[in-house]
């Protein structure tokens, strides 16, 4: 039994630990914009290309990934500062429109630079060799994942606990106005969620794109989403619930993508029913169920709407 | 604002103006259809635009009258089609649509009219059980659960064990498109040509009904909802009812369009209903002008001749001369595409009509030709 269920845990856990990463990008913009950047995934994918690009253009791998990381960070800071800024006054939903609008434009360019064909992705040594652990055969990134992540964690809360710019934007997330008031320089305060969000991004993009190794331009939407859920999940705003939320997630996902066989293993069902469909799907009505019972999720402040 | 309120309790002649104008383009479509070879671009656009015009319409309902931010679209109109789809699938194609489920479940079939309503019905019977949990949301956590529920949709729609209604992943087809709307003389040839006409007609039909709808005590509630929800309750109005009853008609209507949709493609599959669709729905809606409904319509069918005609010529390569112009090669026209999106959204927020109609325009336009007599004398 242990030996059927304990493969698809394994890639859960590495997977939710790239979801993670995403979903602090979604986390931290909702904290401080109220704004779904649903550009988000798309950038994850953005980041999977340019390493594809550098890697085919002759750049060393040990240089790739750093300037990937740089490069994404660059393009969440440009996406902020041409799509997100000039609608900073206008209603929530504009904001929104306009991030639909880039996630749009990034799938399209997408389509036209790689002409719609899957990209191989560039394999990393190390972290792509095949690994055996409890005897289950998978490439390292599945155990380096986890590690990683709660690092990269750990550090952004010591970051937003413990320095000035973390300080400001605890304060801006908390009020808008006022911490303009009080000096606070807002835009640069946004732009830096928005860089460290789309670095993390960065990051979960070499991590799972090692794992899936195939790029298209479609690639980020599905991710995106279910980072976006992990974090509605955890309480949007809060870093911690992001990362449990996208455990939780990734694990469930990869169970249900597993449970025919595991579920025939154990003699419950007499063949396969096909519920490996339902593991996207799963993922959105938990979602709903979670929104419907608790709108705040796990960890998330309450808020009253003030008249 | 005292005009618009006389405007209410009679019909006023820009109103009569404005149905004049739409009559007309009907009457053209009728006669162009009858002389220009059925193969032109010209058809597939009006056809595609229709369709697109009555799911951003009903969208419109939604987002723009209501401010109920819905990205369901796409899995209203996959239930739509697909519930077309199963139900017309003529008695002697059912063995080989569903080849691999032994002629499926559905053994009957329906006129294509009675199946589209049913089609739009199950539609709003599946917005009425969503709606329970995720209306009582706020903005964006209402975008997402609905873009969720529709994700939900898809993979349901897809799933093996529904085969012999759904057909698993396959795709259904056979089953009557825009094309069998001709009507064939006696010796095979088509004698009269309707398949662009009917379309037209069903689209305009339901977008009438969405005007009435919004025109009435009902559509200023929704307004009111709009504007401010508190002020609106305090006003007596019931915001949990209104707000279903305006998510169930949208999806309604969303699921005709998907029907419609169906029988434009003439085949359907669960997987092509992606929230790429939705949002290509949301960005007509947003060019348009969110809550016009003239806005939407025009939209669509810019949008629609715009990605499937007039920019065609960006996805081959050209010559002027000697001189290969750069850059243009498949896909370059979505990127134009979504520059243009772009623009629109960032800085002409209020797309092309804003919160106007066509009779308001012809308001304008009379008020401006009166003011210039006042100016002669």
């Amino acid at each position: 039994m242990w030996n059927t269920v304990f493969p698809y845990i394994l890639s859960g856990i590495s997977v939710g630990g790239q979801y993670a990463l995403i979903a602090i990008g979604y986390t931290m913009v909702y904290g401080i914009l109220r704004l779904i950047n649903f550009a988000h995934g798309d950038v994850f994918m953005v980041a999977g290309i340019i390493m594809v690009y550098m890697a085919a253009s002759g750049v060393p791998l040990w240089l790739c990934i750093p300037l990937v990381l740089v490069l994404t960070a660059l393009i969440g800071f440009v996406i902020e500062r041409v799509a997100y800024k000039p609608l900073r006054s206008a209603p929530r939903m504009s904001a929104m429109i306009s991030a639909i609008g880039v996630s749009y434009t990034l799938q399209n360019l997408v389509l036209y630079i790689t002409g719609g064909l899957n990209q191989i992705y560039p394999t990393i040594p190390w972290i792509s060799d095949s690994v055996t652990i409890f005897g289950a055969t998978t490439k390292r990134v599945t155990i380096v994942t986890p590690f990683l992540t709660i690092l990269l964690v750990v550090a952004l809360v010591l970051l937003i606990n413990h320095t000035k710019i973390g300080m400001a934007m605890r304060a801006v997330s908390r009020d808008f106005e006022t911490s303009q008031l009080m000096g606070i320089k807002i835009n640069s305060v946004i732009s830096m969620t928005f860089v460290i969000g789309t670095f993390l991004a960065g990051v979960a993009s070499i991590l799972y794109f090692t794992n899936y190794t195939t790029v298209i331009q479609t690639s980020g939407a599905m991710p995106g989403l279910k980072a976006f859920v992990a974090a509605v999940f955890g309480g949007i705003g809060s870093i911690p619930g992001a990362v449990v939320g996208a455990f939780i997630i990734g694990i469930a996902e990869n169970i249900i993508k597993g449970l025919d066989i595991i579920l025939f293993k154990a003699g419950i069902i007499p063949g396969p029913v096909g519920l490996a469909t339902f593991s996207d799907a799963f993922t959105f009505a938990l979602l709903i169920i979670i929104l419907a019972v608790k709108p705040t999720g796990l960890f998330g402040e309450k808020i009253t709407d003030k008249v | 604002m005292s005009n618009s309120i006389s405007s209410k309790k009679k019909i006023d002649s820009a109103t009569i103006i404005s149905a004049v104008i739409v009559a007309c383009i009907y009457v053209a479509v009728f006669i162009a259809e009858q002389f220009i070879p059925a193969t032109s671009m010209l058809f597939t656009v009006l056809k595609k635009g229709a369709t697109y015009a009555l799911v951003a319409v009903s969208m419109n309902l939604c987002n723009g009258f209501t401010g109920i931010f819905s990205l369901g679209q796409a899995g209203f109109m996959l239930i739509g089609a697909y519930v077309y789809g199963i139900f017309t699938i003529p008695q002697a194609a059912r063995m080989d649509v569903y080849q691999y489920y032994n002629g499926g479940l559905v053994q009957f079939t329906l006129p294509w009219f009675i199946a589209m309503i049913l089609g739009g019905l199950a539609a709003a019977f599946f917005a009425f059980l969503i709606g329970m949990p995720v209306l009582r949301l706020k903005s964006d956590y209402l975008a997402i659960a609905t873009l969720g529920f529709a994700e939900i949709i898809r993979a349901l729609f897809q799933w093996d064990k529904l085969g012999p209604v759904t057909n698993g992943s396959n795709m259904l087809r056979l089953f009557p498109a825009f094309n069998d709307f001709n009507i064939k003389g006696a010796n095979g040839q088509v004698a009269v040509y309707l398949s662009t006409l009917v379309p037209l007609l069903i689209a305009g039909v339901c977008i009438g009904v969405i005007i009435l709808l919004i025109n009435s005590t009902f559509g200023r509630a929704l307004k009111a909802i709009r504007d401010d929800e508190i002020a609106a309750e305090a006003m007596g109005i019931r915001l949990a009812s209104h707000k279903r009853l305006a998510f169930c008609i949208s999806s309604f209507f969303a699921g005709v369009g998907g029907a419609m949709l169906a029988m434009y493609q003439t085949t359907v599959q669960a997987k092509s209903f992606t929230t790429a669709m939705t949002y290509e729905i949301l960005l007509i809606v947003v060019i348009g002008g969110i809550g016009s409904v003239t806005g939407s319509c025009i939209s669509s069918f810019l949008f629609v001749a715009a990605s499937e005609w007039w920019l065609r010529f960006l996805d081959q390569k050209q010559m002027i001369g000697n001189f290969e112009v750069p850059l243009l090669r498949n896909g370059f026209r979505l990127v134009v595409f979504s520059i243009i999106i772009m623009i629109v959204v960032l800085f002409f927020r209020q797309g092309i009509m804003g919160t106007k109609e066509l009779p308001d325009l012809i308001r304008g336009w009379q008020r401006r030709g009166k003011g210039k007599e006042a100016q002669g004398k």
